[in-house]
Parts: C-alpha cells; sequence; structure tokens
C-alpha cells in the first residue's frame, strides 16, 4: 500500500509538469504508471496468497529460511 | 479555483498520514481510498479530466477493491464477523468520511462551476489519446506485454494446483494412442494396466 502511495506520488509530479507545460506528455506517463502499478498489486496478493496458504502466516520473519 | 486545490491537497496528505499511521489494514485501506480520491480531485482541478476519472476508477476503484477482497480472504475464519464487526465501529469511519465529505463538496461546486485549468490549460482525452497513439505508441505496446504478464504470474501464483506434479505424455504415442482408442497415455503408465 505504501508503494501505491509512492507511485502515485510520482504520477502526480508528471501531471503537474504536463499541466505546466500544457503538454499531454504527463498524463501518458500516468497511465503508464497505472498500467504498472495494477500489474504489481496482482501479483503482489498472489504471491501474499501463496505465502499465506503455505505458511498460515503474514509475519514476514517466518519466512527466512530457503530450500536450496 | 486556487482555493479547491488546496483542499484537496490537503485532504489528500492528511488520509495519507492517517493510512499511514493505522494499524488496522482495513483502517488504512478506508484511508488510502480517500486520499486517491483526493489526487484524483487535484487532477481535476489541475486539468487533467481523463487522468482524474481513471484515477477515481482504476485505483479507488478496482485495486482498491483487490486489497479488500485479499483482506478478506485472508480472515476467512471462526473469528472474521467478529473481527469485521470490530473493524466498523463508528469512531473508525468518521475520519474517512469527513475528508470524504469535504471532497463531495469540491466535486459539486466543481460540477457547478464548470472546469477551468489551474495550470496552462485544460488537456482533455483528446489531446492525451493522440499523444499516446502516437509517438508512445511502443509504450503502449509494452504496457500492454506487462499487464499479460501481470495477468499470468497472478493467475499461476494464485492457483491451487501448482503444488500437484505435472501430467506429462509420453513422447512417442503413437502406438500407444492407437491402442487406447484415442486417449492420452500417461508418461510411465502401462498400457496393459490401463486396460482390462
Amino acid at each position: 500500500m505504501s508503494l501505491e502511495v509512492m507511485l502515485n506520488a510520482a504520477g502526480l509530479a508528471f501531471v503537474v509538469a504536463g499541466s505546466r507545460w500544457h503538454q499531454a506528455d504527463g498524463q501518458v506517463v500516468f497511465l503508464f504508471i497505472l498500467a504498472m502499478a495494477a500489474s504489481e498489486v496482482a501479483v503482489g496478493l498472489a504471491l501474499v496468497l501463496q505465502i499465506y496458504r503455505r505458511f498460515k502466516t503474514l509475519d514476514v520473519d517466518a519466512l527466512s529460511a530457503m530450500r536450496g | 479555483m486556487e482555493l479547491t486545490f488546496y483542499i484537496a491537497g490537503a485532504v489528500a496528505v492528511l488520509a495519507t498520514v492517517g493510512m499511514l499511521t493505522r494499524l488496522n489494514l482495513v483502517h488504512a485501506l478506508l484511508y488510502l481510498v480517500v486520499s486517491l480520491l483526493g489526487v484524483a480531485v487535484v487532477f481535476f482541478v489541475l486539468g487533467a479530466p481523463f487522468v482524474a476519472a481513471l484515477e477515481a476508477i482504476v485505483y479507488a476503484g478496482a485495486i482498491m477493491v483487490l486489497f479488500l477482497f485479499v483482506v478478506m480472504m485472508l480472515n476467512v475464519g471462526r473469528l472474521a464477523a467478529e473481527t469485521e464487526k470490530q473493524w466498523l465501529t463508528p469512531g473508525i469511519w468518521t475520519g474517512p468520511l469527513i475528508l470524504a465529505s469535504i471532497l463531495m463538496i469540491e466535486v459539486v461546486y466543481l460540477a457547478r462551476g464548470g472546469s477551468a485549468g489551474l495550470g496552462a490549460g485544460e488537456l482533455g482525452p483528446k489531446e492525451v489519446g493522440i499523444a499516446l497513439f502516437g509517438p508512445y505508441m511502443i509504450g503502449v505496446e509494452l504496457a500492454s506485454m506487462l499487464l499479460l504478464g501481470g495477468l499470468v504470474g497472478a493467475y499461476h501464483l494464485g492457483s491451487r494446483k501448482a503444488e500437484k506434479p505435472e501430467i506429462q505424455h509420453d513422447a512417442d504415442t503413437h502406438e500407444r494412442w492407437a491402442d487406447t482408442s484415442g486417449d492420452l497415455v500417461l508418461a510411465g503408465t502401462d498400457r496393459s494396466a490401463r486396460t482390462p
């Protein structure tokens, strides 16, 4: 969720810059950020679900062992 | 017009701070939705109505619902009803409600007064579309591939069947296919064991 806030801040900066110089590029870049955030959230939440299914917890400290 | 910009920005900042200081995930999500709506109003005031609409629809609508869905899904259990009842006590949603009603008043005011860009005028969806499918065409293609990759990855990670062993079909199935009358033959299985 904090990642969402950071991506949103970056997008806001792009849109403000695009509005200042009256260019559409800022909004275009914001659309790309939107697409990236959407796919990243989908993959991240799927990873969270998988972690919960395997370890029955969401504590990151529990994931301290690797198989290899 | 400038005043609405500052109010919406203040609402967004306050909601983000509220989100960062919550300990409960659902309370933080409430504040995050309000924050995203505030940023959408800021976009609208800045003269980017297309991006404002996308922010409200995609971020505050789709992505937040995805978050909420996962949070609710991880809470399936005997205590879920009680915890959900606990989440929605009146003291919790008054903060987001106040901020959201400020945004609502602003949106009504903007809708009555018409939209004028604060910066260097308004940039509608037409200009954005022309720029998007003109010089940024390859970016659109890359974004589509990224979304496809995200879709496939999320499906693969989210499916329960990932833990089962894979079913492999035999490499040289020509004869065996014929005498199992068209059924696919699993690798490692004997034909005589399958047919009675």
